[in-house]
């Protein structure tokens, strides 16, 4: 038939949507087969950064406005999969890819500190699987192809984390615990999905939110997006659901925690943002009474109560985990507002506050590299024996805290807007409140560092090596540049917005 | 809202009965059992009745297997049952697979190093790890939380 | 030089002095010398900036834009300018001072301590040119972050617990409050440009007024406004010129300046008083001046009566602001200047105290100042400015300030204009007294003799840090002379527009 020809993609930047996925995922297996243990990182990383040479081509052509709609196989879609790119998940992929380029050439010090040398092309392999299953997550338009593709970067994930068994065992029960509750959320969104494929027979999230509409609410309809809701959000670690986050965070490699703490939780928010307005819609009442009176009291709850948690820590990384689980409540807040400005913040906190833990969690990588331990007893005074790396550090706190000049800051003047904007008070002064308690948390790793003399390894520490240090600074310039600079990160956002409050736009083309 | 589960919807739901009947028994036994192996037995269980769903979601009553015939010579008065769910928990058994075998990996792993495959028993040990490490570095409260 | 480039250039020097000090860290008399070339330098850019635009207001100079409606910008208005000019003036006595301070009392991380300083006059440059909220807002954190080190600087136990105080007061009250002040201005006006007359009239009315004052007033934590003072006597566990320049002149003027900022620029002076908005702010001024100068009496440590006279004085500035007239906005101004000159040498003459005899009790220094003539002599002066007696500079504040409660028909606030200032010879008074007249006053005969043979063989520490006080104690005089200069300096900040 002749009109499919022009489904068919025809030079070489139409086919940018699916090369994104491919160079990853052709890269992970071929560091098995090559099985050279030097050349898998090299590997590892060119292919990362040709992804994320890709994404930006891609983020410049959607940051307009223009949807990018892939038939994969040339199959069109409803019935073939769909990769649909629009400024939303344009900025999502750039972000993974960005993350996991800059955090690659720390891996490489910090994994050859951490994991034995036997396992570290495997090492490599799980990661590439990882991180092509979080942009597949990203950037397919297709609901099955999303269960899929979260289920490799899932996968990979747990074998990324029980790595850090090297160090201290528990990472392997807190990988097996991820995998239990990963297993069961991601089955309970594949649920989800079969609900809404019985009523709408289509697994096109556009072909299904245009179905949605035409026959409005009813009893599947309304269970799918429960499951999916649930599902989802034990991936976001939305905060009743959040129980496998500390652990898995604290035990897993450094790098591993860095590039996870960065990304999956945020392609799994996006994967939210995604069903929440492009396939249920806005107008879906049942969605927005969910957001109103679900997430957003859960994610205020996670404000405080993760905050409050990591006040108490006295280990560094396992704080910066929970407070990762407190910044998704900011996040989560932004999107349940239901506004342009609100969902704009949220979108602009996924990004900014992926790029502020990243910075946080290589420095403790580097911190543990030279004093072996991420507790602060371990830790005084290295602010003088390691100063590159605790001022990076204290940056990224800052950032975290969200201090005007930094990137955290942005976003949360958006999201303090927004709340004003709907006039919802309390919650604004909720938002500032809970910034205090990052407060409390941040200082005492400042003080850590620099107030307390130097004992035990801290004292004998050296400034950790340049391959961490340049990745760190990068991420740390990078908050303190988003701080100023905010043409991207909110332009793209507010694009973002736009796209997902306006639903999807029928079936592209 | 009651008034529809007459004897026949609730026979004619009869796939969905055993759906939830197996869902929540995988569930459970998730939640209940202490046995690492056991859990992971209850998460099958669970994930099979999933593949439940699927399967009988593509069932059109009075319909065939949908296979055409070697000449294509459809006849429009056939119905045939849908495949697509069939194709798709293809893919999520395949996925289940790997989730268990990995999953079994991670227990071996466990018993080598905690010489227990029992919850418990590894709570017990990792607690023990906890009140050192706070006895050593804690100023405050911190561990598994 | 362009007034722009000029303003641009005033924050940068201090800022690039930062990566100086580090730089040079190993070698302390270069060090010291190349921050007092920039601290030089910005006060003559600050001074080509006067040259430029005398007291008029220059244009807006708009670095980038942040968010749309959001600008990083710069501009130029006598407030500000007035400002710019005491702290990057006084910087240049302060680090002299410090230099002489820090090696006379061998304090340790001089290389922390001068790079932080540094950093702390970058951004009170950056607060005093704001030409927005959104900028000053910035500057303004800033500032709290960087003065943080230095108030923690010994790392002693007390100095960590001070400097929690001081971070937890001032950042919680900044993110807390003030943000929520700032963003809400910004939603229901969609600017934030400090504008003559104000941008608030006509976006809300009613009780919100005084709600969205109550944020800015105790937002603005640095102004040292009761329930949230208490941070300053805390900070004063810092090394005294850290007292000095920030908490006499910096770090409080940089508060009480973005409060009158506030006041005549987002809320303007006549909606202020349209609307009554400001009269509980007047009344807790009040109490703050009055009960703050109690508190001063009951304090031995000088420091520490030096920093609750602070949180006095800084309320004479807010209550200018509260009177809502043109007459009180004047003399808030005007009292920034001339409390900073007065405080800033009782300051660092309780410093110069301590480098020479390490006491810090009042009760210790009873005929002290006869051996020490010359530092005494200038913390008589800076006492009588600060009490308010001709002819030192802050008879005029105090009188510009008695005018505009007068102008506001507020007698209650005359009356504690007056009792404030009787309070003032009250807590001020003892030290000189004890110092010059009280030969000994030790019951016990031996303990006197040792005592008085201690301060018998004490003397003036080195010319570093006795001369910088006697400087400033001569610019309270001076200013006195100068006050009407300062008042049509001024003047266009409350003109009609």
């Amino acid at each position: 038939m002749a009109s499919e020809v022009t489904h068919t993609a025809a030079t070489f930047a139409d086919h940018l949507p699916v090369l994104q996925i491919l160079v990853p995922f052709i890269a992970a297996p071929l560091t098995v087969l090559i099985g050279s243990r030097a050349l898998a990182w090299p590997i590892a990383f060119v292919s990362s950064a040709i992804a994320a040479v890709i994404a930006f081509a891609l983020l410049m052509k959607t940051m307009g406005g223009e949807v990018i709609s892939y038939h994969l196989g040339g199959w069109a879609p409803p019935l073939g999969i769909e990769y649909r790119v629009d400024a939303a998940n344009a900025f999502v992929l750039l972000l993974v890819c960005a993350i996991s380029t800059i955090v690659l050439p720390f891996a490489r010090t910090s994994v050859a500190a951490e994991i034995p040398k036997r396992q570290h092309t495997l090492f490599y392999t799980a990661y590439l699987l990882c991180f092509a299953g979080l942009l597949g997550v990203a950037v397919t338009g297709d609901a099955f192809n999303v269960f899929v593709f979260l289920e490799i970067s899932s996968l990979s994930t747990y074998v990324l984390i029980a790595q850090g068994s090297y160090r201290d065992k528990r990472a392997l029960t807190a990988a097996f615990d991820y995998l239990m509750m990963g297993t069961i959320g991601a089955t309970f969104f594949v649920i989800g999905i079969g609900l809404l494929y019985m009523a709408t027979g289509t697994l096109n999230m556009a072909d299904i939110a245009d179905r949605i509409a035409e026959q409005g609410s009813n009893r599947t309809v309304r269970s799918a997006f429960a499951f999916i809701v649930v599902g989802i959000g034990l991936k976001v670690a939305i905060y009743p659901l959040h129980l496998w986050l500390p652990n898995s965070y604290t035990f897993a490699p450094s790098a591993v925690t860095a590039f996870l703490a960065a990304t999956a939780t945020k392609v799994a928010i996006y994967v939210l943002m995604r069903f929440v307005f492009s396939v249920f819609r806005p107008d879906f009442s049942f969605a927005n009474n969910t957001l109103e009176f679900i997430i957003i009291p859960f994610a205020i709850l996670a404000m405080f109560a993760a905050s409050f948690i990591a006040i108490f820590q006295s280990d560094f990384k396992r704080m910066l985990a929970y407070s990762s689980i407190a910044q998704i409540g900011y996040i989560l807040l932004g999107i349940g507002f239901l506004t342009q400005t609100g969902l704009t913040a949220g979108i602009s906190h996924l990004f900014n506050h992926g790029i502020t833990k990243a910075a946080l969690f290589m420095g403790v990588g580097a911190l543990v590299l030279r004093t072996g331990s991420s507790f602060y007893s371990r830790l005084e005074g290295a602010g003088r024996t390691m100063p590159w790396t605790s001022a990076a550090v204290v940056i990224g706190g800052l950032s975290l805290i969200g201090v005007p000049g930094t990137a955290g800051f942005i976003s949360k003047w958006v999201l303090v807007q927004a709340a004003l904007e709907k006039g919802w008070w309390p919650v604004a002064l909720l938002i500032v409140a809970s910034s205090l308690l990052a407060v409390i948390y941040v200082w005492r790793v400042i003080e850590t560092l620099y107030l307390k003399p130097a004992t035990g390894d801290a004292a004998t520490a050296t400034e950790a090596p340049a391959s961490m240090l340049i990745p760190l600074w990068i991420m740390a310039a990078a908050c303190i540049y988003f701080g100023f600079d905010t043409q991207i990160t909110i332009g793209a956002s507010q694009t973002a917005a736009q796209g997902l409050l306006a639903g999807a736009v029928g079936m592209a083309h | 809202m009651f008034e529809e589960f007459t004897w026949e919807f609730i026979v004619g739901h009869l796939n969905y009965w055993l759906f939830i009947v197996l869902m929540m028994t995988g569930l459970y036994i998730v939640v209940a059992r202490s046995n690492l192996v056991k859990k992971l037995v209850g998460l099958n269980i669970f994930q099979v009745s999933v593949f439940m769903l699927y399967i009988s979601m593509g069932k059109i009553t009075g319909g065939t297997a949908p296979i055409f015939p070697t000449d294509m010579k459809v006849d429009p008065g056939v119905t045939y049952s849908n495949p697509l769910p069939h194709v798709l928990i293809l893919t999520a058994i395949v996925v289940g697979i790997a989730t268990t075998s990995l999953a079994l990996a991670l227990i071996v792993r466990i018993r080598e190093e905690y010489n227990t495959i029992d919850e418990a028993g590894i709570l017990e040990i990792e607690s023990t790890i906890c009140r050192a490490e706070n006895q050593l570095h804690g100023e405050a409260m911190g561990g598994r939380a | 030089m362009d007034t722009g480039t000029a303003i641009l250039l005033s924050i940068l020097v201090p800022f690039a002095a930062v990566f100086g000090n580090l730089i040079l860290r190993n070698n302390p008399n270069a060090r010291d010398g190349m921050t007092l070339v920039a601290a030089v330098l910005t006060f003559l850019l600050v001074l080509r900036i006067l040259a430029n635009e005398g007291n008029g207001t220059s244009e807006t100079y708009t670095l980038f834009s942040i968010l749309p409606g959001i600008d990083i910008a710069f501009n130029v208005e006598p407030l500000g300018l007035m400002f710019a000019i005491i702290a990057s003036g006084l910087w240049i006595l302060t680090h002299l001072y410090g230099i002489g301070y820090m090696r006379g009392n061998d304090e340790k991380h001089h290389t922390r301590f001068f790079a932080c300083f540094a950093f702390a006059i970058s951004s009170v440059m950056g607060i005093a040119f704001s030409a927005n909220m959104f900028t000053l807002f910035l500057f303004y954190e800033a500032l709290t972050i960087s003065t943080y080190p230095l108030v923690a600087h010994k790392g002693t136990p007390e100095a960590i617990k001070g400097a929690r105080t001081y971070l937890g007061i001032l950042i919680g009250t900044s993110i807390g409050l003030q943000l929520v002040a700032v963003v809400w201005t910004f939603t229901i006006t969609g600017t934030l440009d400090f504008t003559r007359g104000g941008i608030l009239e006509g976006h809300i009315a009613g009780p919100m007024v005084a709600v969205l004052l109550g944020l800015y007033a105790f937002g603005i934590g640095k102004a040292a406004l009761m329930p949230f003072h208490r941070w300053l006597p805390a900070a004063m566990v810092a090394p005294t010129p850290v007292s000095a320049l920030l908490h006499a002149v910096a770090v409080v003027k940089a508060g009480v300046f973005t409060m009158l900022k506030v006041g005549i620029y987002i809320f303007g002076i006549d909606f202020l008083a349209s609307s009554g908005a400001s009269v509980w702010l007047m009344w807790l001024a009040a109490f703050s001046i009055v009960a703050a100068s109690v508190v001063a009496m009951t304090k031995d440590n000088l420091k520490a009566r030096l920093a609750y006279s602070t949180i006095s004085q800084l309320s004479y500035i807010t209550l200018g602001m509260a009177l809502a007239t043109s007459m009180g906005a004047l003399g808030g101004g005007m009292h920034i200047a001339t409390h900073a000159m007065g405080k800033i040498t009782l300051f660092m003459c309780a410093g110069s105290i301590y480098v020479a005899t390490h006491k810090t009790e009042i009760s210790q220094m009873t005929g002290l100042g006869r051996r020490m003539p010359i530092t005494f002599a200038a913390f008589l002066i800076g006492a009588l400015s600060i009490i308010g007696l001709p002819p030192f500079a802050g008879s005029w504040s105090k009188w510009l300030l008695v005018v505009g409660a007068a102008d506001a028909s507020q007698w209650v606030m005359i009356a504690v204009l007056m009792v404030s200032s009787l309070l003032n010879v009250a807590y001020l008074m003892p030290v000189v007294a004890r110092g010059f007249f009280l030969p000994n006053p030790d019951p016990d005969a031996e303990a006197a003799t040792r005592a008085d043979e201690a301060t018998r063989t004490v003397r003036e520490a080195n010319v570093l840090v006795w001369a910088p006080p006697a400087v400033t104690a001569l610019g309270c005089v001076f200013l006195f002379f100068y006050a009407s200069e300062i008042q049509t300096f001024l003047s266009p900040i409350v003109a009609a527009n």
